[in-house]
């Protein structure tokens, strides 16, 4: 194909040429278009196909706006659906694909739908396809997501990279049109930092498409010469193809910003950057944005919007079609004959809707008054229209403007509501703007040039004066006031053909009528009953057409039928854009123990615990599944020694003069008399007296203790500390600090536990039974003088100690510990032998401390103080938190020992029926116990402790299980605690 | 939103974890006759206001401080912010 319909001018390097296909279709195009404008020059018109009714469409418009030009960019895993081809920058190599068509685009198999339109008007889903009501999953969703629809996705991982980031200002500018430049300059010029976004790859808005000038230069040459000096200012961040899409809280700003979306290939760059931009004050320079007047067929290939004909005329050098027809209803329109017929382009008419005199004088034009293009005819492109007289035009392009809308989208982000002004039949912002921002220009309805340059730089003069700086005296360019009024002109009521509101949901005039008919009558009902302005254009040209013509059928002012409110994103923003660096394996990183690499070398299953990878067993080779491993690990703890490491429980520095009775004030258990020395496990309550959470706390020295928290917990535990500390007893003298990740812990169990660890603390510490008991601790040295701390603490029921090293020598020490216990045949061991060994030892854990079981439950109600004040203390005795026959936690045993319990089983008395009523409690945590040979379990149940002995049914409806358990002690191991006193 | 730290300056409502009334401050005496009901409404009953609240806010990305912030929740203006721990020694609580 051949640029056949290149004209003069435009801001386009024609020196150079840029291929690219189209439908697999080779075209060339020069550095400044966009696809859409260089699919113009190239004569394509049919671009697409409708969402519903599969009609053949073209380029609308000629920015961000647009409905109908939805193409699939780039193949493979970079294919990216829906972009909108009036956006897309040109570049060598780009691939383009037209959507939402079976076989070619120019003869769409699905394009028989359009036949079926009388009976896909508003509504018809939900009238249709209600019976029956089993064909909906099975038969009708799929036809209809077949069959409707836009872009597809390419079912791969997104190649591309994309990036967050945020940025700081005193003003942020949003648009760099007209009134944007001069905002931008006048901000910058006074010193303040300035941040001037647009959506555009090229900085100047409508200046670059129209032929106004500016100081008496043209207008596009007067805004280059405007960004060169903002370029070069170090107080300016010139942000061009980034789109600001959301008005947040306090002066924040969502922006987009395309990095490399514009080249062939990114080269490792990120495609696109969400940057979050926090600004003191922001002047919101939006523009306009055009809008249609409904007729009949005005959806074909060839109808567009006047605005958009004249900015591929201006900037692109490049006419839409050779017959031009142009129908306003405002002075505006004019321009875009005015500026064709300059540029030798035919126009056949220009049809006004007003019975007035010509606004700009164009010599020879045929001018038809107080007239409306009623019906048009080509399918795949546009042949002629025909007037509400009758009269039948030839043209391949008609451009439509029904006068312009300003950008207030962003102004209603924070619930502004925007003002209807009757002079320019249309919607400007309201008084509630978002805080910090003044908006100016056409997004504020000054939509004639010289207004624009003018408010621009008042609007950024008043913002930057209430910021402090003093504004340099600049002179307001030279511009014409042009002609600009407007006629309220919505749709031509002649029509008898469907005329479209919203091109691409493909809503009518005739579902707007349906809809009123119906009752759906208030905008919210319209849009939902519809669909209008649902679209990926979020109905950006049709909004307001269909509003006025909901006002028409219900006899009420356009103000008086609404607004709909705008919500960000003002346009879409790709989930690989939010996702940012978050995705995969770094959307949540990874915490690693200090003896990670010992276990990786060493042959470890690692477990997700938290954001924790922990071991979960060590494998050897012969061993044929996880049980193997498991079943060896908890054997040799338990006749030898085995090591285990336990870094990941949370460990919280507590230090000051009142860091005792801090203690005892967050446990519910005391803590004020703990020797020093000397470790106690700890309960603590939330406030309504449930248990929350467990662990020990060692006291090194009179002002000095150490607490565990579970490893769940860890980051809420400290959280809630502090919050006791600053707000509840702010004036206590005690002090905390996190220390999880401050010291790599290991717990060594077994019976040769000492022996192990005689050969690794240094001599002169006291390791003897006596000397060292259970629950002590101290700060001791290992390995030749590296300071450590040991307590002889146990979870596992064995003797059993913790050691502590700063946390880099995580790695060695498990190294240390492992050689020493060469001896012993010690052994590592993972999560799962660490479960295994506190359910035979009957400790609770997660499954047992889980936000619904209270101390009385967890049988620990005794260690609740009521002599002193602690958290939860008083709500845990309210009567049915102390219940006599409330559930308690015992252990289970299967009778038949051969059977399997299953953890989440209800128990049933032996006689009852299995039912929620008869539902005695639950089993929480079960393992295979390679002590005792058998399948064991914890659980609450009513009256457990007193019903020691008894036989109850545990069924698990869901995993089809029903075996009989015995209530015996939840304590299967050395229930005196001989071992751990070892 | 943004916040501005008493101490630090303005920071990102993201740097913080919101609680919820500041009334959690006015923890009951323990020892009180009525302690059962004054700790049920402690811990149940909240003021939902459409307007200034007052509400505990804490710097868990930054300096560890719980705050009281006055937000109005219509707009989420934001016109005071103290330590937490000011606003409980002002209200008369000890250790």
């Amino acid at each position: 194909m051949t640029q056949t319909n290149r004209i003069s001018g435009g801001q386009i390097d024609r020196a150079r040429s840029i291929s690219f296909t189209f439908n697999g279709k080779r075209m060339t195009g020069h550095p400044g278009d966009t696809l859409a404008s260089a699919l113009l020059a190239n004569g394509q018109r049919l671009v697409g196909r409708s969402f519903k009714y599969h009609r053949p469409r073209g380029i609308f418009t000629a920015g961000s706006e647009e409905p109908n030009a939805l193409v699939q960019l780039r193949s493979g895993a970079h294919q990216e659906p829906n972009t909108r081809a009036t956006t897309v920058e040109l570049f060598d190599g780009l691939s383009a694909t037209s959507q939402n068509h079976r076989g070619p685009l120019e003869f769409d198999l699905m394009a028989a739908t359009d036949l079926l339109s009388p009976f896909l008007s508003a509504g018809f889903y939900y009238k249709t396809f209600m019976w029956p009501r089993a064909f909906w999953e099975k038969l009708y969703e799929p036809v209809i997501r077949a069959s409707a629809g836009l872009g597809r996705l390419s079912m791969q991982d997104d190649p591309d990279s994309y990036d967050k980031g945020f940025l700081h200002c005193d003003l942020l500018v949003i648009g760099a049109g007209p009134s944007g430049l001069m905002a931008a300059l006048t901000a910058a010029r006074s010193g303040a930092r300035v941040i001037l976004a647009d959506e555009d790859f090229a900085l100047g808005g409508r200046l670059n498409a129209e032929t106004l000038a500016v100081d008496d230069m043209a207008g596009a040459d007067w805004a280059a010469q405007v960004v060169a000096e903002l370029a070069a200012m170090d107080n300016v961040r010139l942000m061009p193809r980034t789109t600001v899409y959301g008005a947040y809280d306090h002066g924040t700003y969502g922006a987009l910003e395309r990095c490399t979306d514009h080249l062939a290939d990114a080269g490792g760059k990120p495609r696109q950057v969400l940057w979050r931009i926090y600004s003191k004050r922001a002047v919101l320079a939006a523009g306009s944005t055009e809008r249609p007047i409904a007729f009949g067929n005005n959806d074909r290939p060839g109808v567009m919007l006047a605005g958009a004909v004249r900015a591929y005329a201006n900037r692109f050098g490049t006419t839409p079609g050779q017959q031009v027809a142009v129908f306003t209803n405002n002075d505006d329109g004019w321009r875009t004959a005015a500026d064709l017929a300059a540029k030798g382009v035919s126009i056949p008419a220009v049809i006004d809707s007003r019975d007035a005199p010509a606004p700009i004088d164009i010599p020879g034009i045929r001018h038809i008054r107080n007239a409306a293009v009623m019906d048009t005819v080509g399918r795949k492109g546009l042949k002629s229209i025909t007037l509400t007289d009758g009269q039948v035009i030839e043209a391949d392009t008609l451009a439509v403007s029904g006068g312009w809308n300003p950008n207030v989208h962003l102004t209603c982000h924070q619930r502004g509501r925007p003002e209807w002004r009757d002079d320019l039949n249309a919607f400007v912002p309201g008084a509630n703007l978002p805080v910090g921002m003044a908006v100016a220009g056409a997004a504020n309805g000054a939509l004639t040039l010289a207004a624009a340059l003018a408010e621009g730089q008042a609007t950024a003069t008043a913002q930057i004066e209430a910021l402090g700086f003093t504004p340099t005296k600049t002179d307001t360019p030279r511009a014409e006031d042009e002609p600009s009024t407007s006629q309220a002109f919505w749709h031509v009521g002649e029509s008898r053909k469907r005329a479209w509101l919203d091109l691409q949901n493909d809503v009518t005039v005739k579902d707007v009528k349906l809809s009123y008919r119906e009752g759906f009558r208030s905008v919210e009902h319209l849009k939902r009953y519809t669909t209008l302005g649902m679209a990926t254009d979020q109905g950006k040209t049709a909004n307001i057409p269909g509003l006025a013509i909901m006002a028409e059928c219900t006899g009420k002012t356009i103000p008086e039928t609404g607004t709909t409110i705008f919500r960000p994103p003002y346009t879409p923003i790709p989930m690989g854009a939010l996702a940012g660096r978050s995705r995969g394996t770094d959307f949540r990183p990874y915490r690693l123990t200090p003896s990670h690499n010992w276990a990786k070398e060493n042959g470890a299953t690692f477990v997700e615990v938290g954001n924790w990878l922990r071991a979960q067993w060590f494998a050897r080779s012969g061993e044929k599944g996880w049980r193997d491993s498991v079943d060896r690990e908890v054997e040799m703890t338990r006749n030898s020694v085995g090591i285990c490491d336990v870094t990941t429980l949370g460990k919280i520095d507590v230090q000051g003069r009142d860091a005792a009775e801090f203690l005892n004030k967050v446990y519910a258990n005391g803590f004020a008399k703990l020797p020093v020395g000397k470790v106690r496990y700890g309960l603590m309550l939330r406030e309504d007296g449930i248990a929350y959470d467990d662990g020990t706390t060692a006291r090194l020295s009179d002002n000095h203790f150490v607490m565990t928290t579970t490893t769940a917990n860890a980051v809420l535990v400290f959280r809630r500390l502090e919050f006791a500390r600053q707000c509840l007893w702010p004036n206590m003298d005690v002090h905390l600090i996190s220390t999880t990740d401050g010291w790599a812990q290991f717990a060594v169990a077994g019976p040769n536990a000492r022996n192990l660890l005689r050969k690794v603390v240094d001599d002169g510490h006291d390791m003897s039974n006596e000397a060292f008991p259970f629950m002590a601790c101290g700060e001791v040295t290992v390995c030749g003088g590296m300071p450590a701390r040991l307590f002889r603490i146990s979870f596992s029921g064995e003797l059993a100690y913790e050691v502590a090293v700063p946390a880099r020598y995580g790695n060695s020490m498990m190294d240390v510990l492992m050689q020493a216990g060469k001896e012993f045949n010690a052994v590592p061991y993972g999560t799962e032998a660490l479960g295994v060994m506190r359910i035979e030892k009957g400790h609770a854990a997660g499954n047992e401390l889980n936000g619904q079981t209270s101390a009385h439950n967890l049988g620990m109600g005794r260690m609740v103080s009521q002599k002193k004040e602690c958290i939860g203390n008083v709500l845990s005795q309210r009567p049915e938190m102390i219940r006599d026959d409330a559930v308690k936690l015992v252990g289970f045993r299967p009778v038949n020992r051969s059977d399997k319990v299953v953890a989440g089983s209800h128990f049933i008395n032996r006689d009852d029926t299995a039912n929620m009523d008869n539902d005695q409690g639950w089993m929480t945590s079960v393992a295979y116990s390679p002590s005792l040979g058998h399948s064991i379990g914890l659980g609450f149940i009513k009256r457990g402790d007193e019903r020691m002995g008894e036989v109850v049914r545990a069924v698990n409806p869901l995993q089809g299980s029903e075996i009989e358990v015995e209530i015996v002690s939840a304590h299967f191991i050395d229930p005196e605690g001989e071992r751990l006193r070892a | 939103m943004i916040i501005n730290h008493p101490l630090l300056g303005p920071r990102d409502a993201a740097e913080f974890i919101y609680l919820g009334d500041a009334a959690l401050i006015d923890r009951p005496d323990w020892q009180a006759e009525d302690a059962m009901q004054q700790f049920h409404d402690y811990a149940y009953l909240r003021d939902n206001p459409a307007g200034p609240h007052q509400e505990l806010w804490y710097h868990e990305q930054g300096d560890r401080s719980w705050l009281v912030v006055t937000r109005d929740t219509t707009t989420h203006d934001i016109t005071d912010v103290q330590l937490a721990r000011d606003v409980a020694r002002s209200r008369g609580r000890d250790k």
